[in-house]
């Protein structure tokens, strides 16, 4: 009796496991094959499969030779923008609606929320017509402001859950040793939700970086991001396959890398603070 | 902002202190009524701000205005009739709830059996946790375009398997057959991470003496998953079809990088339709209320199911 249960143990650990391994391939080989692509010369290009002759030719050329870097540069000084600019205006906000009991707060948190959940092209449509009257279009200051849409309500309802798991005493008891109101705020409180923090700004800085409908549509030659770019490297009459795969790899690999660092925040930070993980 | 505390760091003794308290007690509590407000006004500016061009386009949408030409004169509800009356936007609404339920249903599915494979102490499973999630942290665009080179017919990687079962000239999203599956595929293999990462969470944060109390009763697995694990999830499963089902009904950029609504008009959802109208065309007053009515859509089914999520909270601390 005890032999046969084990044995159906066995079957089902070993099932369970294929299982997962075959969403892992699914899930997976996508992302070796874009770094497989990358690496293959263009002679190689039809040829071969898994074996050829490895070569930064790809990303030299979409990186030095073709104007891709321009576009990278300016998806990072906009994305660190928008996320300055929302962790200044932010963690204030963020503090105010985890801390203090006041008319209207459920109203203006889930009106803050809501942003993020606006079809884009809703927003983009009349921003369109302003931004090319204002001079806003196609330029760092206009994409950093709509960005607010995507980088402020993640970060203030993440961390409003952060603020929430301190413990009010802790600032009760630092307001009477004679801190104001202020001084608590950024000698005791910021140091506590420090990781939470991070995480947040790290995690704006993901979505940021990945807009797409945004740059897409309200910037130009000057001011478009390299996730706007990276797609029209396959549009174009002569297709490098293999420089695709690099601005597609160069686009990609900061993220994996952010990722790694905020593995214990994410499942708060991808859920607006909903799911504690 | 300038210090507002009641207690300067520079106060030797508690006493003085109290006295300023009494005071300025009356004006102490309005600024701290206020402060609150005053805190959050840059964030509502600058999100606000950046929605003032939306009131105006609602203004425009009772309009004929167009980019080309500088004078528009007020025509009332009738681009709003006209859209009603046109059957491109009975088709693309359509198309983008085909697209917004089966995607969801997917990753759902997927997603909550994986994280249920997942849930274990294991090597494989702590690596896999780890690494499940990329697909989900790169631009969604991004993730079309490396599908885009995988379905390629010169140097696409998925031909020769393709072509072991029978599918070697699959289409993938250049035929109006396969175009729509190609779109659940690719946002399936972005957002199944999404339903995986939260639905693990909640799995984990179960308590365990239920579970312990149905063993000892001796209750099937299956019983335990419907009766136990199901109504415990519960929450967490609402509020992750709420995210799916209102990202997936305004999905743009996957639809845009693979398809743009192709071929034809077989996968032109609402988005899609809205940005056709309104970029090429330059009919902006057109266009409008086409995307209001898609959020009214995103607004009624997140606000009844969230609705259901409150519901689901209440009954699941019953539980446990």
């Amino acid at each position: 009796m005890h032999e046969s249960v084990s044995f159906f143990g066995l079957v089902g650990r070993v099932s369970k496991t294929l299982l997962l391994l075959v969403y892992a391939l699914f899930a997976l080989f996508p992302l070796l094959w874009m770094v497989i692509m990358s690496l293959k010369p263009d002679s190689q290009m039809f040829t071969t499969t898994f074996l050829f002759s490895p070569t930064v030719e790809n990303y030299s050329a979409v990186f030095l030779r073709s104007d891709y870097s321009h576009f990278f540069f300016n998806n990072l000084t906009v994305s660190i923008s928008a996320v300055l600019l929302s962790l200044i205006v932010g963690v204030p906000a963020a503090y105010a609606l985890a801390r203090f009991q006041f008319k209207l707060k459920e109203d203006i948190a889930f009106t803050i929320l809501s942003f993020r959940f606006a079809p884009e092209i809703l927003v983009i449509l009349p921003l369109f017509l302003i931004y090319q009257k204002t001079g806003l279009y196609d330029t760092y200051f206009g994409l950093i402001w709509v960005y607010q849409l995507i980088t402020l309500p993640l970060l203030i309802w993440i961390l409003r859950g952060y603020f929430e798991d301190i413990s009010p005493d802790i600032e009760a008891a630092a307001q009477l040793d004679g801190y104001s109101w202020w001084q608590v705020f950024l000698k005791v409180l910021l140091p506590l939700v420090k990781p939470g923090l991070v995480a947040a700004g790290l995690l704006c800085f993901i979505f940021a970086w990945n807009a797409f409908t945004f740059p897409l549509l309200l910037s130009d030659a000057r001011a478009q991001t390299s996730t706007v770019v990276a797609l029209r490297f396959l549009a174009s009459d002569t297709v490098h396959y293999g420089q695709v795969a690099a601005a597609a790899t160069i686009s990609a690999l900061p993220e994996v890398i952010l990722a790694l660092l905020i593995q214990k925040h994410l499942v708060r930070g991808l859920s607006f603070g909903a799911v504690k993980g | 902002m300038s210090t507002t505390g009641v207690l300067p760091p520079d106060r030797p003794s508690i006493e003085p202190a109290r006295l300023e308290l009494s005071k300025s007690a009356a004006k102490y509590a309005r600024r701290k009524a206020l402060r609150p407000y005053l805190i959050l006004t840059p964030t509502l500016l600058l999100t606000l701000g950046i929605l003032i061009p939306f009131f105006a386009a609602i203004y425009l949408s009772f309009t004929d205005y167009t980019l080309r030409s500088s004078d528009y004169s007020f025509i009332g509800f009738d681009n709003y009739l006209s859209m009603l009356q046109n059957p491109d936007f009975w088709h693309s609404l359509v198309i983008t709830l085909e697209y917004a339920v089966l995607c969801t249903m997917v990753e759902m599915l997927l997603g909550i059996g994986v994280a249920l494979l997942l849930n274990e102490e294991n090597p494989v499973s702590k690596f896999l946790r780890i690494v499940l999630i990329f697909p989900l942290m790169i631009a969604p665009v991004i993730g079309t375009l490396i599908w885009k080179l995988m379905t390629n017919p010169s140097v696409g990687i998925l031909r020769t398997p393709m072509s072991w079962i029978g599918l070697g000239d699959f289409k993938w999203g250049a035929s109006p057959d396969t175009a729509m599956f190609s779109l659940v595929l690719i946002d399936a293999w972005v957002y199944t991470p999404f339903v995986i990462i939260l639905v693990l969470a909640g799995l984990r944060s179960l308590p365990r003496s239920p579970y312990e109390a149905a063993m000892i009763d001796g209750g099937s697995a299956w019983f335990i998953f419907r009766n136990l694990t199901l109504p415990m999830l519960a929450p967490v499963l609402l509020i992750t079809l709420v995210f799916r089902l209102m990202l997936s009904l305004q999905e743009f950029s996957i639809i845009f990088a693979l398809t743009e609504g192709g071929p034809g008009d077989t996968t032109m959802s609402l988005s899609l339709l809205a940005y056709n109208r309104g970029f090429p065309f330059y009919g902006v007053a057109e266009a409008i209320p086409i995307m209001l009515f898609l959020w009214a859509v995103v607004y009624l089914v997140s606000f009844i199911l969230i609705g259901f999520w409150r519901k689901a909270q209440r009954r699941a601390s019953g539980v446990a």
